[in-house]
């Protein structure tokens, strides 16, 4: 009898526990390579840099612009979004955005 | 079409036709063809978790537009409903067992609810309601502007069943010199110099508005994960940036809360338009609040091939920040002789209005549909588009282009 009644406690069980473990679940899609960057001298550092926070359709989606705007989005993420980018980075890449995605 | 036409006043008119003949402007609202869209340009179909096919806007955090068609109805599908999360990790796993509404702050017995507790213990309230976000066809702006470069999608209609956010503060007691209470969910920033997203309500705004809930279902459904499971605040009339997904802290405070997303984010410029002249900055700011009268056409799409000589049915939907959709007017004649369109079910003051209206184009070309709507107090839309730095409280007159023939 308590043999029997064993599988079934255990599926109970685990069911249980199954339920427990969370109500959603859901998996984060990879970043779509339909905004991938532009090749040129600091894509290695922009992208390194910029996809910890975000992908980089965040970046080729803005109007092109001077490296005044760019200099302005970049010390934004520093300076109001706190992003961790030491003053050289932050300098490659304002001349990377101003010179690949500038008008 | 309806015999209840009308024309414009000859001045603005005028005003137009002098617009149009100097700078090659083809009208008020956006590029008319889908294909020609250069917002939507480029941009992929993906699906995410418990959706369908949307408009990629960003991947991470993730931002989906709904494509247009689904707008020529009240309700939005949830599986068709637009995402715009801020801060990245973005909550990919709920667990009831131990998800909590916590409430706290300046309240006499903080509380801890499970979503059962927000079921059983509240009165069940419902809403149908529009959530745009602020910046919805921020893409169309001119002088463009840096931020999410929305089409129109970041838009949808939903009937949300929930508890009353007053009731929820009444259990919790707000304690004397309350000022606002700020709402937080389970998307928290990747380090922690990064602002989280927290927004806020005036106290006083909160306990007067008996539909701001905060809503476990939608369409009759659970929330999505990407649309705020297991539950998000619903604040009708105001911009989606208000309504915090997958919610889980509620603080009442006793001063106006002023970080990131507050000040100096989701702010307009302080006049009775939310407007700047274009490529200006305005002098105040605050923060952005009731929705903007809008109205579209979804069907036929952009560019459809329509036969000359036999009525074609158009429909569309027209919504406003909660005083309700008084008329909904069509023209195929460039703005000039403007006609009633029929309205659909009432759903509310703070939903999508479906209407329809039957056109019979003439002569072979393109043809353009231009809509707009008035709501209850006479608010409508202009046909030149007003500007903003930050891209918000888009309502120009938008129109479709049709091939006739």
């Amino acid at each position: 009898m308590r043999r029997a009644l064993l599988p079934g406690l255990l599926l109970l069980v685990l069911a249980a526990s199954a339920l427990a473990a969370a109500d959603k679940v859901i998996p984060m899609p990879a970043d779509h390579a339909f905004a991938t960057l532009k090749p040129g001298p600091g894509v290695e550092v922009t992208r390194q840099q910029c996809v910890s926070c975000h992908s980089t359709d965040y970046i080729v989606m803005q109007p092109r612009g001077s490296a005044k705007q760019w200099d302005g989005v970049v010390t934004k993420m520093i300076k109001v979004f706190g992003a961790p980018v030491n003053d050289q980075d932050a300098k490659t890449i304002v001349e990377y955005l101003a010179t690949q995605y500038g008008n | 079409m309806s015999d209840l036409c009308r024309r414009d006043a000859m001045k603005r008119l005028a005003r137009f036709g002098a617009l149009a003949a100097a700078g090659g402007l083809v009208g008020p609202g956006g590029p008319a063809l889908a294909q020609d869209d250069p917002v939507l340009a480029g941009r992929p179909l993906v699906r995410y978790p418990e959706k369908t096919d949307l408009i990629l806007l960003t991947s991470r955090p993730p931002q989906l537009e709904t494509p247009m068609k689904y707008f020529d109805r009240a309700i939005t599908p949830n599986e068709a409903f637009f995402v715009r999360y801020h801060v990245f990790p973005i909550p990919l796993e709920v667990d009831l067992a131990t998800w909590r509404l916590r409430v706290t702050g300046r309240v006499d017995r903080p509380l801890e609810l499970t979503l059962e507790d927000l079921k059983t213990k509240f009165p069940r309230a419902a809403v149908t309601a529009v959530n745009q976000c602020s910046g919805n066809s921020r893409g169309r702006f001119s002088p463009r502007v840096l931020g999410g470069q929305w089409g129109d999608g970041a838009m949808g209609n939903a009937e949300w069943v929930g508890a009353r956010l007053k009731d929820v503060l009444a259990a919790a007691g707000v304690r004397q010199g309350a000022v606002q209470a700020t709402f937080d969910g389970l998307d928290k920033p990747a380090f922690a110099s990064v602002p989280d997203f927290v927004k806020s309500l005036d106290i006083t705004r909160i306990m007067d508005d008996p539909d701001i809930l905060i809503a476990y279902q939608m369409n009759g459904a659970p929330l999505p994960m990407l649309n705020g499971y297991p539950a998000r605040l619903v604040v009708p009339g105001w911009y989606a940036t208000y309504w915090v997904k997958n919610l889980s802290e509620i603080e009442v405070i006793d001063t106006v809360f002023e970080k990131f997303w507050m000040r100096p984010g989701y702010r307009i410029p302080d006049n009775a338009c939310g407007c700047v002249a274009p490529g200006t900055a305005p002098a105040r700011t605050v923060p952005i609040n009731r929705m903007t009268v809008r109205s579209f056409t979804a069907s036929p799409g952009p560019g459809t091939r329509v036969p000359a000589g036999r009525p074609v049915v158009l429909k569309g939907i027209a919504f406003d920040g909660g005083y309700g959709i008084q008329e909904v007017q069509i023209s195929t004649d460039g703005g000039a002789l403007w006609c009633r369109a029929d309205l659909g079910a009432d759903l509310g003051r703070y939903s999508f209005r479906e209407w329809s209206a039957t056109w019979t184009p003439s002569q072979p070309g393109t043809a353009r549909v231009m809509v707009r709507a008035f709501n209850r107090i006479g608010e409508s839309q202009g046909r030149e588009a007003l500007w903003n730095p930050a891209g918000y409280l888009r309502n120009v007159i938008e129109q479709v282009d049709l091939q006739v023939g």
